[in-house]
C-alpha cells in the first residue's frame, strides 16, 4: 500500500515537473525567509520545501494547490496567537512539519492545520504540540490524514479542542495517526463515508473517537486506550465498527463504547478490556454484535432503555464483574452461541454447545443499578444466594433473556 | 536445687510445637489438605484458566475457610481440655498454653491451604504468570481469614463451658458472617438508599472480616466495576492504594483483638 | 510451705471458700479431708493457681502466687481425674512432660516399679483407668520437688500399687518434703497423714495431728473421730 502510494506521489512529481512547476527553498537564513513568502511566491503545483529552523508564524493561508514539504522537522510556533495553517485550495499536501502553540480561544476553534472547502488534500508526518484543535476539516471532501502525532495537554474539556475534527466532510481516510491528550481524539460530525483505521487514540479527556449524525462510516484496527471514554457513536447509521481495542476506560461515566440512537451498525472482532462498561447501549437497533472479546469488564454490555432487534452471537463474555445488565423486564434482543466464562452448566452429548442455557443477567444488576452502593456486596455468599434463586425462577430478570446455546469452548 | 526456667516465649513455642504436631498427625488435617490439593488441581488442569481459577479459588475461601476455621478451632479447644489441664499445673505461664495451642491450629490450617493450593498452582507453572499477584493475595486473605476465625472459636470456646453451646454460637457465627450480615447490610443500603451511603457501606464492611477479604479480592478482580461508582470515599478508597493499605490493617486489627481477648480471658478463667 | 489468708471463692452464685486461713509447714504429710462439696479440690487448685481466688491471698515458699507461674516448677500435682490427651502415646506424654519442665527426673525407676513398660508405645486413650492413674502418679514422682499435692490418689489403683503409692509417699516424707492429699479413703488417710485439715462449708473446721483429734473425740477411729467432730464442735 506504502509502496503504491510513493510511487504514486513520484508519478505526480514527475508530471509536476513536466509542467515545468519548480522547487522554492525556505530557511531562516535563505532568501526566503518565512513561509507565508513561499506560498505568496509560489505558482500552482509548486513545492516549498521547508527546512529545519523555526518559524514564528500563524495565520498562514494555503490559496493554491502546493506542496509544503518539511526537512528534518521544520518547527512552525504559533506562538498563541491564532490559527496556523488554513488550507482554502485544492490538491494541496502537508508533509513532514512540526507545529506548535495554537492559540486558545472561546469564540473561534483555531486549529494546528484547517482545510475548508478544499478537496484532495494530504495531511502526513506531521507533529501537533501545544494545540487548540489538531486538523480539522470543515466541508472538505475527498482526503487523506494519514501517520500524524498529535499530543496535546489538555486538562479541561471547557478550553480544549479535538486532535481530528470532520465537519460536513465526506470520503476522508483517517489512518495511522495517534492523538493524545485532546478532547475528543477524533472527532465526526455530518461525516459520511468516512474510513478510520489503525489509529491509536489513548488519555483523551472525553472520547478516543466521536461520531455525531455521521452515516456509513467504518473504523478498523483502532486502539483507544484510557480515555474518557473510548468511543462514543451517537446518532448515526450503518456504522461498521471492527476489530478495534478498547482498554482501561475507567471512571463514572465511561466506557469502552457508547452506542445512543444508533442503527443498523455491525460490531465484530473488537476486544473490550477492563473498561468500566464494555458497551454502554441506549436506543440502538439492529445491530449486529459478533466475534466481540469482553474481558474483565465491570459491565461486559449495559443496556438502557429501549433496544430492539439486536444480536450477540459468538462473542466471547471473559470474566466480567457482569456480563449483561438491563433496565428494563422487557428484552427484543437475541443472544445465541456466545461463550460466557461464569456459565456452569455441562455438555453431556459432546456438541460444544451447553444443555442447559445460561441467564447472563443477574438480579444483582438491577439493585446496582437501583443503589450503586451495593456494588460493595459483589461476589458475596449473599448475593450468589439471590442469584442463583433468581436464575432458577426469574421474577425480576425478562425471562426470555437467555443464550440457549451457550459455548462451552471460548471462541477464537 | 538447680532450676532452669525458661523465656515464657519458649513456652509457647514448645507448646505450639506440640499442638502443631498433634494436629498435623490427625486425619481432618490431611482431609484439609487434600481438599485443596484436589480443588487446585481440577481447577488447573482441567480448566486450563488460571482467572477463572482465582475467581472460583476466592468464592470457595470466602466461604470455607472462615467455616474450617471456626469449625476446627472450636473442636480443638474442647477435645484439648483435658491436655489444657494437665499444662495448666505445670510451670507454666497461661497465656503460653493457650497462644500455643491457638497458634498451633491456626498455623497447621494454613499450612494446608497454602500448600495444598500452593502445590498444584506452583506445578501449573504460577510463578511465570502474572496472575501470581492476585493468587498470592487469594493466599494471604485465606490466612487472615483462617486466623481470625480460629481466634474467634478459641473465644467463644473459652467463654462457654458447655460443648453443644458452643459448637452452636460457633456456626452460628459464621452464619452470621458470612451470609446474614451482607442481607442486613442490603437492606439497610436499600431502605436508606435516598442518603450518601458510602461512608456507611466502608464502615460496614471493615466491621465484617469476611466482607473485608471479599473487598481486598475485589480490588484486584473487579477494580473496573468498582470504578463506575460516584462516590468521592469510595473513590479515594478503591481507587487508590488506600483501599489495600486499609483493607490489610483492619484485616490485622481483626486478627488482633480477639487473640488479645483469649490472652485476656484466659488470664481470668478457673479451670 | 503454703500461707493461705482469708480464701474466698464464688462459682456464680456458690460459695465454695469463706474465709480460709491455712498455715502448713514445710515437711510431713497433710490430709485435707471434709465432706464433697467442701472446698477440698478448689483449695488445691488455688494453690495451683488454677482457680483464681476472688479474696484473699496464698503464698507458696515464702512469696505470694498472683499473677506468676514460676513458684509451679516446685510443685508436683496429681490430678483428681487422669485427663490426657488421648492421641499421644505414654512415652510422648512423658517426654513432652519433660521437655516442659527441663528438670531431673526419675522416669525409669517409677515406670518399672508400676510396671508400666508394656504401656509405654499405648495410646492414653486406649489405657485402662487403672493404668492411666499409674500414669498420673509416675508423672508425678517423676521430679524432684519440695512440695508434693495429690488429689484423690487412690483412685482406681489395685492392692499392690497402692502399697507401691504409700512408700513413695513415705520415701518422700523422709527426703524432707511437704506432701498435700486429699482422699476419701480415711484407712489410706490413717496410715499415712501426719495431720488432717478438715473443712467444712468452705472453711477449715479443724486442723491438728491425728492422735490429738482421737483424744478429743474419745474415738479410736479415725472415721469416727471425723464422724464426731462435725457432730461435737472442737476448735482447731
Amino acid at each position: 500500500m506504502k509502496i503504491v502510494f510513493c510511487f504514486l506521489l513520484g508519478l505526480l512529481c514527475y508530471a509536476g515537473q513536466a509542467q515545468h512547476t519548480k522547487v522554492i527553498e525556505v530557511c531562516p537564513t535563505c532568501p526566503v525567509s518565512t513561509i507565508k513568502e513561499g506560498i505568496a511566491m509560489a505558482a500552482t503545483n509548486d513545492t516549498l520545501r521547508i527546512k529545519k529552523g523555526t518559524y514564528l508564524e500563524y495565520n498562514i493561508v494555503i490559496d493554491k494547490p502546493l506542496t509544503l514539504l518539511g526537512e528534518d522537522y521544520p518547527i512552525i510556533d504559533g506562538e498563541d496567537k491564532g490559527e496556523i495553517i488554513r488550507i482554502v485550495s485544492d490538491s494541496v499536501t502537508i508533509d513532514g512539519l512540526f507545529i506548535k502553540n495554537v492559540g486558545t480561544s472561546y469564540t473561534t476553534d483555531w486549529a494546528a492545520i484547517r482545510v475548508v472547502k478544499s478537496e484532495n488534500y494530504l495531511i502526513q508526518n506531521v507533529v501537533l504540540e501545544k494545540l487548540f484543535f489538531g486538523i480539522y476539516l470543515e466541508r472538505s471532501n475527498n482526503g487523506r490524514v494519514y501517520n500524524n502525532k498529535i499530543k496535546g495537554d489538555a486538562v479541561d474539556e471547557y478550553n480544549s479542542g479535538n486532535g481530528i475534527q470532520l465537519w460536513y466532510s465526506k470520503n476522508v481516510v483517517v489512518d495511522r495517526n495517534s492523538v493524545q491528550g485532546v478532547r475528543d481524539g477524533i472527532y465526526l460530525e455530518f461525516s459520511d463515508y468516512i474510513t478510520i483505521k489503525n489509529n491509536v487514540s489513548t488519555k483523551n479527556l472525553r472520547y478516543g473517537l466521536h461520531f455525531m449524525f455521521s452515516n456509513d462510516d467504518i473504523y478498523t484496527n483502532n486502539t483507544f486506550d484510557n480515555n474518557g471514554a473510548g468511543v462514543a457513536v451517537m446518532f448515526s447509521k450503518r456504522i461498521k465498527m471492527l476489530n478495534n481495542t478498547f482498554r482501561k476506560n475507567w471512571g463514572t461515566a465511561a466506557f469502552g463504547m457508547l452506542l445512543k440512537e444508533i442503527n443498523d451498525a455491525e460490531i465484530s472482532g473488537n476486544t473490550f478490556e477492563e473498561n468500566t462498561i464494555g458497551i454502554n447501549i441506549e436506543g440502538s437497533n439492529r445491530i449486529e454484535y459478533h466475534n466481540n472479546n469482553f474481558i474483565r469488564n465491570g459491565w461486559a454490555v449495559k443496556v438502557m432503555g429501549a433496544c430492539y432487534a439486536n444480536t450477540f452471537k459468538n462473542n466471547n463474555f471473559l470474566y466480567n464483574s457482569f456480563d449483561i445488565s438491563y433496565n428494563s423486564k422487557m428484552n427484543d434482543n437475541v443472544f445465541d452461541q456466545n461463550y460466557w466464562s461464569e456459565y456452569t452448566g455441562y455438555d453431556l452429548d459432546k456438541d460444544g454447545v451447553g444443555d442447559i442455557p445460561y441467564r447472563p443477567v443477574k438480579l444483582f444488576s438491577y439493585i446496582v443499578n437501583r443503589t450503586p452502593e451495593t456494588i460493595i456486596l459483589l461476589r458475596s455468599l449473599f448475593m450468589d444466594i439471590i442469584d442463583f434463586s433468581e436464575k432458577v425462577s426469574p421474577v425480576f430478570t425478562p425471562d426470555n433473556l437467555l443464550d440457549a446455546n451457550p459455548l462451552m469452548k471460548r471462541q477464537k | 536445687m538447680p532450676l532452669r526456667l525458661l523465656h515464657p516465649h519458649l513456652y509457647m513455642l514448645k507448646i505450639l510445637k506440640y499442638s502443631f504436631y498433634d494436629l498435623i498427625r490427625s486425619r481432618w488435617s490431611y482431609v484439609y489438605f487434600m481438599f485443596y490439593l484436589l480443588l487446585g488441581f481440577v481447577l488447573l488442569f482441567l480448566n486450563n484458566d488460571v482467572s477463572k481459577a482465582v475467581i472460583t479459588l476466592m468464592n470457595v475461601i470466602i466461604v470455607l475457610v472462615p467455616l474450617i476455621g471456626t469449625i476446627f478451632g472450636i473442636m480443638y479447644y474442647y477435645n484439648s481440655k483435658e491436655f489444657t489441664e494437665l499444662l495448666l499445673a505445670q510451670p507454666i505461664p497461661r497465656s503460653s498454653i493457650f497462644l500455643g495451642q491457638y497458634l498451633g491450629v491456626a498455623g497447621s490450617l494454613t499450612l494446608s491451604l497454602v500448600l495444598g493450593l500452593g502445590i498444584p498452582f506452583m506445578l501449573y507453572g504460577l510463578f511465570k504468570s502474572d496472575a501470581i499477584f492476585d493468587f498470592s493475595l487469594l493466599l494471604v486473605t485465606g490466612a487472615f481469614l483462617t486466623a481470625i476465625f480460629t481466634a474467634l472459636a478459641f473465644n467463644i470456646a473459652i467463654s462457654n463451658e458447655n460443648k453443644i453451646k458452643g459448637f452452636g454460637y460457633a456456626v452460628l457465627l459464621w452464619l452470621f458472617l458470612a451470609v446474614i450480615y451482607d442481607g442486613l447490610f442490603l437492606m439497610s443500603l436499600i431502605i436508606f438508599e435516598e442518603y450518601p451511603l458510602d461512608k456507611f457501606s466502608l464502615a460496614a464492611t471493615m466491621l465484617n472480616p469476611i466482607d473485608l477479604s471479599r473487598t481486598l479480592i475485589l480490588l484486584k478482580l473487579d477494580i473496573s466495576a468498582l470504578l463506575g461508582y460516584t462516590g468521592a470515599v469510595f473513590k479515594q478508597f478503591f481507587g487508590t492504594d488506600t483501599g489495600l493499605l486499609v483493607s490489610m490493617l483492619m484485616l490485622l486489627t481483626w486478627t488482633v483483638l480477639p487473640i488479645w481477648r483469649i490472652v485476656y480471658k484466659a488470664k481470668r478463667k478457673d479451670f | 510451705m503454703i500461707e493461705v489468708d482469708s480464701l474466698h471463692k464464688k462459682f456464680g452464685k456458690n460459695q465454695v471458700l469463706t474465709g480460709l486461713d491455712l498455715q502448713i509447714e514445710e515437711g510431713g504429710i497433710f490430709a485435707v479431708l471434709g465432706p464433697n462439696g467442701s472446698g477440698k479440690t478448689t483449695l488445691i487448685k488455688c494453690i495451683l493457681g488454677m482457680v483464681l481466688p476472688n479474696k484473699g491471698a496464698i503464698k507458696v515458699m515464702g512469696a505470694p502466687i498472683k499473677n506468676t507461674w514460676r513458684y509451679r516448677k516446685q510443685i508436683n500435682y496429681l490430678p483428681q481425674i487422669a485427663n490426657f490427651p488421648g492421641n499421644i502415646k505414654v512415652n510422648e506424654l512423658f517426654k513432652m512432660i519433660k521437655d516442659l519442665r527441663q528438670q531431673p527426673d526419675r522416669q525409669e525407676e517409677l515406670i518399672s516399679l508400676f510396671g508400666l513398660e508394656p504401656s509405654m508405645n499405648k495410646r492414653l486413650a486406649t489405657l485402662s483407668g487403672g493404668t492411666k492413674q499409674k500414669v498420673n502418679i509416675v508423672l508425678t514422682f517423676m521430679f524432684n520437688s519440695p512440695l508434693i499435692i495429690l488429689d484423690e490418689p487412690t483412685t482406681g489403683l489395685d492392692p499392690a500399687s497402692l502399697i507401691q503409692l504409700k512408700n513413695l509417699i513415705r520415701e518422700e516424707k523422709s527426703k524432707g518434703k511437704t506432701i498435700l492429699i486429699s482422699s476419701h479413703i480415711m484407712q489410706f488417710v490413717a496410715e499415712v497423714a501426719d495431720e488432717i485439715i478438715y473443712l467444712l462449708e468452705g472453711t477449715i473446721y479443724y486442723k491438728g495431728g491425728i492422735s490429738e483429734l482421737q483424744k478429743k473425740t474419745g474415738q479410736k477411729d479415725l472415721e469416727h473421730a471425723i464422724a464426731a467432730i462435725t457432730s461435737t464442735p472442737v476448735h482447731a
